[in-house]
């Protein structure tokens, strides 16, 4: 029995990082939105480690914030440290981490939901989607409500037919004690979606007095208070460190000795786990001479006595976890209160959809996270951002935004999936984007603030901010180009002192700054100048000015792959149908359906010489009048 | 991929004296500015206008090769863009160097049916022609991929993967300590390691690119040099080899005033022959340019047939000499139809050894037989050998190659400056890139199998 239950400009199904991130985009669009999720209590649950970030997820972080979205500004009100990583390595690669203090951040989330203009949150399990004529009308819950919707945006993470294993014992259920949801996976494969299983694990969780930290090493935040968000320095918290042990070989020998016991050798687990995040046994068995593996202690919060130890995920039974970890150093009198698990789940193809995350199966119908083939929280707020900005979008009869390759590492994380698809869950990493050095944590805003403003999601006043910010660091190159430096001997001797060779003839200080030795503040001290910008300002046109060489070099690779991306493949284009294709590249052409010449190059098994055939067919059809390119 | 600007040769290898480079893009007059050198001044060359001088190498000077150059402003040619064409004078040698020349100021190498392709893009052939376009496109590269397949099961990829495999390893370990900073497992990599292991790749890269020129040798034959003071009789030589009079053969020394270059084919092995004029110190004007050209000749030759008029008591020339240096080289004495006594020939075959003697007649035909057993003998059991040559034997692939040794001459400079890894990490990018159009392999999914096939990383 269905009843009527109300009518949404758009439907959110989950509110994980996805579903959150898709439900206010959408309702600050001013779209009506209904987010609906099993369990109110479980609202941007954190159900594996406890940090937001790091190479890569930083990044897209910084950049879901620079274009509007919401983790950024949680994770701020909710950490208990902070970490710049990679400081030595270049700032392509500077990637932020916050360790979260998880309920905190699940109470922040749930009040920026609770208090959003256009949004309504209610606890259901929904099991059906309603489709017409392919295109979706809404959703049918299991109390039977039937909500109808222009658009719906599943952000079902690892819930759909999910499956928790534990050595032997297996049992239907959703991450960390929540529900399953049963019904809905069968229901989206009626109505034409392909689905796979994919897998994932957590480790154990044990009871922060029972640690002996005098066997570990401290591993504390920074001193300095690096925000996520643009919007600004979050107040001074209390920081909270984490704590480094490592496997022994008693842990290898209890592994090795209760292998039979491992569902995945038994053979129990059917889903494709990730490579990047092996289980201890799995670490232990691939890599057999190592004699030890690192274990970091992290803890869930300020208030609660949890730790999470990462680095020791598993799907071992209990009683071999708790011997497990009481092998490992300052863990002997360890109390367990929660055992590692696996999960299998249910997701889609992403090569069923589309660039703005729209399946090209049912219209109306997005997908984001872990649904989509990815892992982790950060992945997925980037998937539900742009998904909910292209949801509402199909409400208002907008175009469609697309971030690409070039712009961002969202743009990467989302072209990757729909071009490439992918094989196990898709973890982003900073060696996926060829433009790195372009796209930087550090100028994020740079690159997606314009659009965040022209969307409607970044406010006046923080887009007037970052106009003042861009206007300043122009202003200081400028000066700096016209700051001449002359081998005086102040200079050279100064010079000397900072390990630089001294000057032979008068240069700009723009020109000196590229050595890599001196930083902006030795250029001013050598100029005898000072500088009231701040630190955002300067380390802009530090790096601006340090790596021009090289980012005029990417500038360039860009602008030809933009000329490729500019290259509009008409949707209706028979690929079988076209003579001098190979015809690998014909059967992919036609799944795929690329959406510009550059998206079907780097389909695999495209080779160059179907792309330069693709290119005389469209030129053909554009001189038949049929449809015309841009470019 | 759509505006860049192209170049290939334009005439089918092995025809005729004159060959065509062609050039299409916004940067082809810039780069045909660049790579010649106008006989008379010239500020701005007129539009479709043929101009004569030289084809250099602007890095050095060097003159390649004397060529005719015309400039055809986009929209009135070919393809509707900017199109140069120079015509060198003749031979594969010239036209290729003066290609790579032109590579090496920055146009691609054209793909096949490129050049038709981009005129049907721009309009300027009909939609009727489109067909045959894809024709030409699917055709060439089906042949192009069969060699593709072949080259890719032999030697050549087995050395490019050699090169990519420690380079892979490298930046897989620079990638892993980015993504992941905090484990043991990838500790930053050395910047030491990571010259060693580019400074090696350098060296196998040169070694290839060296090898390309015995793919050429396959491709157009052993480059042979004739060689020999003035009038011993080279030419006469030449014109036996090649059943045919060719070179202006008199007796006054400093006739053969240019470089002659043939193909024949001698117990099914193809020569490329270049008769030189003698070099020697002279006043003439032209024949300087002549004895210039043939020193050239002598330094690019696979092969040196080295000629002496037995007659004559022989001073080895010390030029010569010294050009030869460690290359495959027969003496031959010419003119033993008028020899009295064959010691002479015994002294100097004990003199010339290892370096093999033939002796022969060349106006008689004597001794051509032994010749060409012993240039057989160099071929196939002396350090020309045909086996390893097939290596690099497509411009295209040598092209990559360059390219590859520049980004890794990058990544040297980049240690040594003391930039930061993610720069490092971008020149080990590029250099995996350009090795990855040989193999036809991607860098993307072989370099995130390297990283967790080597490390141990994971929650």
């Amino acid at each position: 029995m269905t009843y009527f239950a109300g009518e949404y400009d758009v439907i959110v199904i989950g509110a994980g990082h996805a579903g959150c991130e898709a439900s206010l985009a959408s309702a600050r669009l001013g779209c009506k939105t209904l987010l609906l999720t099993l369990n109110l209590e479980a609202i941007a649950l954190m159900p594996c480690n406890p940090a937001i970030g790091g190479p890569a997820k930083g990044h897209l972080v910084r950049e879901v914030d620079a274009l509007g979205g919401q983790m950024a500004r949680t994770i701020d009100q909710a950490r208990i440290q902070i970490r710049m990583l990679n400081t030595a390595k270049g700032p392509a690669v500077h990637a932020l981490r916050a360790q979260a203090d998880k309920n905190l951040y699940q109470w922040e989330m749930r009040r920026t939901l609770e208090n959003t203009a256009n949004l309504d949150l209610r606890q259901a399990m929904v099991e059906q989607l309603k489709v017409k004529a392919g295109k979706v009308q809404g959703i049918v819950t299991r109390t039977g409500a039937l909500y109808r919707a222009h658009a719906v945006v599943i952000t079902t993470g690892t819930y759909l037919k999910g499956r928790i294993i534990i050595g032997s014992l297996h049992y239907q259920g959703g991450p960390n004690g929540q529900l399953a949801s049963t019904k809905l996976s069968s229901n989206l494969k009626q109505v034409g979606l392909d689905l796979r299983r994919f897998k994932t694990g957590t480790p154990a969780r044990i009871h922060r007095d029972s640690i002996d930290f005098s066997k570990t090493v401290i591993q504390p935040g920074d001193e300095e208070n690096f925000p996520f968000s643009f919007a600004g320095t979050p107040t001074q918290r209390k920081q909270v460190p984490c704590w480094l042990t490592h496997t022994t070989a008693e842990t290898h020998r209890i592994i090795h000795a209760n292998l039979h016991r491992s569902p995945l050798y038994a053979g129990d687990i059917q889903g494709i786990g990730p490579r990047y995040c092996p289980s201890i046994e799995d670490k232990v068995v691939r890599f057999k001479d190592r004699p030890t593996h690192q274990v970091f202690l992290e803890p869930e919060g300020y208030d609660s006595a949890e730790y999470y130890v990462q680095g020791m995920s598993t799907s071992l039974p209990e009683d071999v976890q708790v011997a497990m970890l009481k092998s490992i150093p300052g863990l002997e009198n360890v109390k367990m209160m929660r055992p590692g698990y696996a999960i299998e789940y249910d997701c889609l193809d992403p090569l069923q959809l589309q660039p703005t995350l729209e399946s090209k199966v049912i219209e109306g119908l997005f997908s984001a996270g872990q649904i989509n083939g990815s892992s982790g929280y950060e992945e997925a707020a980037a998937q539900g951002l742009v998904a909910g900005i292209n949801a509402a979008h199909v409400v208002q009869e907008q175009a469609p935004i697309l971030v690409d390759r070039s712009m961002a590492y969202i743009g990467v994380l989302i072209d990757d999936l729909v071009t490439k698809g992918t094989l196990e869950p898709y973890r982003m990493m900073t060696s996926r984007a060829e433009y790195r050095l372009l796209l930087r944590q550090d100028n994020a805003d740079e690159r997606l603030t314009p659009l965040g403003y022209e969307l409607g999601l970044i406010d006046e006043a923080r887009y007037q901010s970052f106009l003042t910010k861009r206007t300043d660091v122009a202003a200081e190159r400028t000066r700096l180009e016209k700051i001449t430096l002359s081998p005086s001997e102040q200079v050279n001797k100064m010079l000397t002192s900072f390990a630089s060779q001294p000057l032979k003839a008068a240069v700009a200080a723009s020109q000196l700054l590229k050595r890599p030795e001196l930083s902006y503040a030795n250029i001013l001290q050598l100029a005898g100048e000072t500088s009231p910008l701040s630190s955002l300002v300067t380390n802009q046109v530090e790096i601006q000015v340090k790596y021009q060489g090289y980012i005029e070099k990417q500038q360039l690779q860009i602008e030809k792959y933009k000329k490729m991306e500019n290259r509009i493949i008409p949707e209706e284009l028979s690929y079988s149908e076209l003579e001098g294709l190979s015809r690998e590249a014909a059967e992919k052409l036609a799944k795929i359906k690329p959406r510009s010449l550059g998206q079907a190059s780097r389909i695999s098994g495209v080779s160059p010489a179907d792309i330069a055939v693709l290119l005389v067919y469209l030129e053909q059809r554009r001189r038949r009048g049929g449809i015309v390119h841009v470019g | 991929m759509l505006e860049d600007t192209i170049a290939a040769i334009s005439t089918p290898p092995g025809e005729g004296g004159i060959g065509i480079v062609r050039m299409s893009g916004s940067a082809a007059e810039a780069i045909g500015l660049a790579t010649f050198n106008f006989a008379s001044r010239v500020d701005k060359p007129i539009t479709h206008h043929l101009y004569y001088g030289h084809v250099i190498n602007p890095i050095n000077g060097k003159i390649i090769d004397e060529a005719l150059i015309s400039f055809m402003r986009a929209p009135h040619t070919f393809t509707r863009e900017d199109v140069v064409e120079v015509n060198c004078h003749g031979g594969i040698l010239p036209l290729t160097k003066t290609l790579e020349i032109i590579l090496a100021q920055g146009a691609r190498m054209a793909t096949p049916g490129e050049f038709t392709q981009r005129a049907f893009l721009n309009g300027r052939i009909d939609l009727a022609q489109a067909e045959a376009v894809i024709q030409v496109i699917r055709a060439k590269t089906d042949i192009a991929m069969e060699l593709g397949v072949k080259q890719l099961v032999g030697q050549l990829s087995r050395e490019v993967s050699a090169i990519r495999k420690p380079l892979l390893t490298i930046l897989a370990h620079v990638e892993a300590s980015i993504d992941y900073p905090e484990h043991q497992d990838v500790e930053e990599l050395a910047r030491d390691e990571i010259l060693r292991v580019s400074i090696l790749c350098l060296d196998k890269i040169n070694t290839l690119v060296a090898t390309a020129d015995k793919g050429r040798i396959l491709r157009e034959g052993i480059r042979t040099a004739i060689v020999g003071s003035p009038n011993v009789g080279k030419s006469s030589l030449l014109n036996v080899l090649l059943g045919q009079q060719r070179a202006i053969v008199t007796d006054i020394p400093g006739t053969t005033r240019d470089v002659l270059e043939e193909s024949l084919n001698v117990g099914g092995v193809a020569l490329t022959i270049v008769d030189t004029a003698g070099i020697r110190d002279t006043a003439d004007e032209i024949e300087r340019m002549g004895v210039e050209r043939s020193r050239q000749a002598l330094a690019d030759a696979d092969l040196i047939l080295y000629v002496l008029d037995v007659t004559e008591e022989w001073v080895p020339d010390n030029e010569i000499m010294r050009a030869i240096g460690a290359k495959p080289c027969i003496i031959i004495a010419n003119k033993v139809d008028l020899l009295l006594s064959v010691d002479i020939l015994t002294t100097l075959s004990q003199t010339v050894a290892p370096k093999p003697l033939v002796a022969m007649s060349a106006t008689e035909m004597l001794g051509l037989t032994d010749l060409e057993e012993a240039i057989i003998q160099q071929v196939f059991s002396g350090s020309v050998r045909a086996e390893e040559s097939i290596m690099v034997t497509s411009t295209r692939h040598k092209n990559a190659l360059l390219r590859t040794h520049t980004a890794l001459s990058d990544v040297q400079d980049a240690i040594n400056l003391g930039y930061a890894v993610d720069l490092i990490a971008i020149d080990l990018h590029s250099a995996l890139e350009a090795l990855g159009e040989i193999t036809g392999e991607n860098i993307g999914p072989d370099l995130v199998e390297e990283i967790f096939s080597n490390f141990c990383i994971g929650k």
